[in-house]
């Protein structure tokens, strides 16, 4: 049941992805604005060999597991 | 005695061989492919009885206007004395070896990735196949990324070759990036993992009362249920400070089927000053035990499920991370763009709320609950090109 519940989410996801295709959003943060999210400060996995290395200690130490880190995206500057 | 112990429980381990493979591809960008980079890390992890160390290397390249293709390959050479195996079995050494190969294919705000993950030891071998899809919206403020990973593992003992077992494991996720303002970044995970097969550890035992017995306690093989399935929901949020600085904040609430809850959550600062960064976080975690988990059992077989794997023990982990990185080649040096040197050491402190200190004479039940401190150091190098 659970399967199915998470492709039901999944396939609303998807179908809001095709949507937003379909009209046009006016940026409230205009790409001209985009300067300090572009600093590597900002970077939310600006090391992805040491982050992964830190999941596997986590993982290994502790019960919980997923869920961390910046699971994709970016700051959308280019 | 020849018998290792297994670190951990096969569930945990069945999640190493993607979790490198997870993180790289979560590097990707939608709408643009990741940088052009090589690292060089050597991991080190030292507390408990147990030292881990070995290398880490990864190489990305783009290779044609919008493929790009990461490779790493990571070793864990491992001494463990742990007090698992100091008070059940014998110390041992240990090496696992994992490839990880991965491509990105970016078609206009698009962003298609696929993964593979080959993980080897002595006696567990797992392989894991991901694959997601990462689509920017709304003006590039949102990015919105679906990923599934597929795992079957095979799991042996080193004294036994008769002995091996499957198991098969799937991930599902979705990712949200959402720019906020002109200095907000957020990201919202949910992820789902679902195990079937031989979960628990074919070497580690659980303790029960044994009237019988000297000590008063006698052991026996742990038994796991064959199912497993987890949910976690992640927040982030990152800060951009009036002073060239950062702050972030991360919560995450996770859940399973086995009865273990968890919270964690966690705040850093990164500071930059001239060519050097420095990063300060503090990362806090509680979690309640799994349904079948007892540090002492009543009596022999005395449910039908057992373990006392203490990564499955009610616990609370803190800690502390201290990063510096200093900035090379600014000017670039031949095909090199620029390169950093990164060192890092993160203390962990770990207590237990239900894990009884067995190398101790108390009265049995009644012995000291165990602690562990570690230290995880990195030291790696990192060019772009």
């Amino acid at each position: 049941m659970k399967g199915r519940s998470l492709l039901r989410v999944l396939a609303s996801l998807a179908m809001l992805g095709l949507l937003s295709a379909c009209g046009s959003v006016e940026p409230w943060v205009k790409p001209y604005e985009r300067d300090r999210l572009a600093d590597p400060i900002m970077f939310l996995d600006g090391d992805p060999v040491s982050s992964a290395y830190l999941y596997h200690v986590y993982e290994a130490r502790e019960g919980a597991r997923g869920g961390e880190g910046s699971g994709g995206g970016g700051c959308g500057c280019n | 005695m020849s018998q290792t112990l297994y670190l951990n429980s096969v569930s945990i381990r069945n999640a190493f061989a993607s979790i490198i493979l997870l993180a790289l591809t979560r590097a990707s960008v939608a709408g643009v492919l990741p940088d052009d980079r090589s690292d060089v890390l050597y991991h080190l992890y030292d507390g408990g009885g147990v030292t881990i160390d070995g290398p880490s290397v990864l190489v990305r390249k783009q290779v044609a206007r919008n493929i790009s293709l990461v490779g790493n390959y990571y070793v864990d050479m491992v001494t463990s004395a742990s007090i698992d195996v100091v008070t059940t079995a014998s110390p041992y050494t240990e090496e696992r070896k994992q490839w990880s190969l991965g491509m990105d294919y970016l078609h206009r705000n698009t962003t298609l990735s696929a993964g593979y993950t080959s993980s080897v030891e002595s006696d567990f071998d797992a392989t894991t196949y991901n694959f997601s899809v990462s689509q920017d919206m709304f003006g590039d403020l949102t990015t919105l990324t679906l990923s599934y990973g597929l795992g079957d593992d095979v799991v042996r003992r080193s004294d036994d070759e008769t002995f091996a077992r499957d198991n098969s494991r799937q991930h599902y996720g979705i990712g949200l990036t959402q720019i906020l303002t002109r200095n907000l970044i957020t990201t919202l995970n949910i992820e789902t993992i679902t195990d079937e097969g031989f979960l628990n550890n074919p070497y580690r035992s659980v303790r029960y009362a044994d009237p019988d017995s000297p000590v008063g306690y006698s052991f026996e093989p742990e038994l796991y249920p064959n199912t497993r399935t987890s949910n976690a929901v992640g927040l982030l949020a990152r800060y951009y400070l009036p002073y060239r600085a950062a702050v972030q904040t991360e919560y995450r609430y996770f859940t399973d089927t086995w009865d273990i809850e968890s919270h964690t959550a966690s705040i850093s600062y990164i500071h930059p000053m001239d060519d050097w960064t420095f990063t300060v976080k503090y990362r806090w975690h509680d979690q309640t035990g799994a349904h079948f988990y007892q540090d002492l059992f009543s009596r022999t077989e005395a449910t039908n499920f057992r373990g006392r794997d203490k990564e499955l023990s009610p616990l609370t982990s803190q800690t502390l991370k201290l990063a510096a990185s200093y900035k090379l080649l600014n000017n670039g040096w031949r095909f090199i763009d620029r390169a950093s040197v990164t060192f890092s050491i993160d203390i962990l402190n770990l207590d237990y709320h239900d894990f009884r200190d067995l190398r101790t004479d108390a009265v049995i039940g009644e012995e000291p609950l165990y602690a562990l401190e570690a230290d995880v150091v990195q030291l790696f190098f990192s060019i772009w090109y």
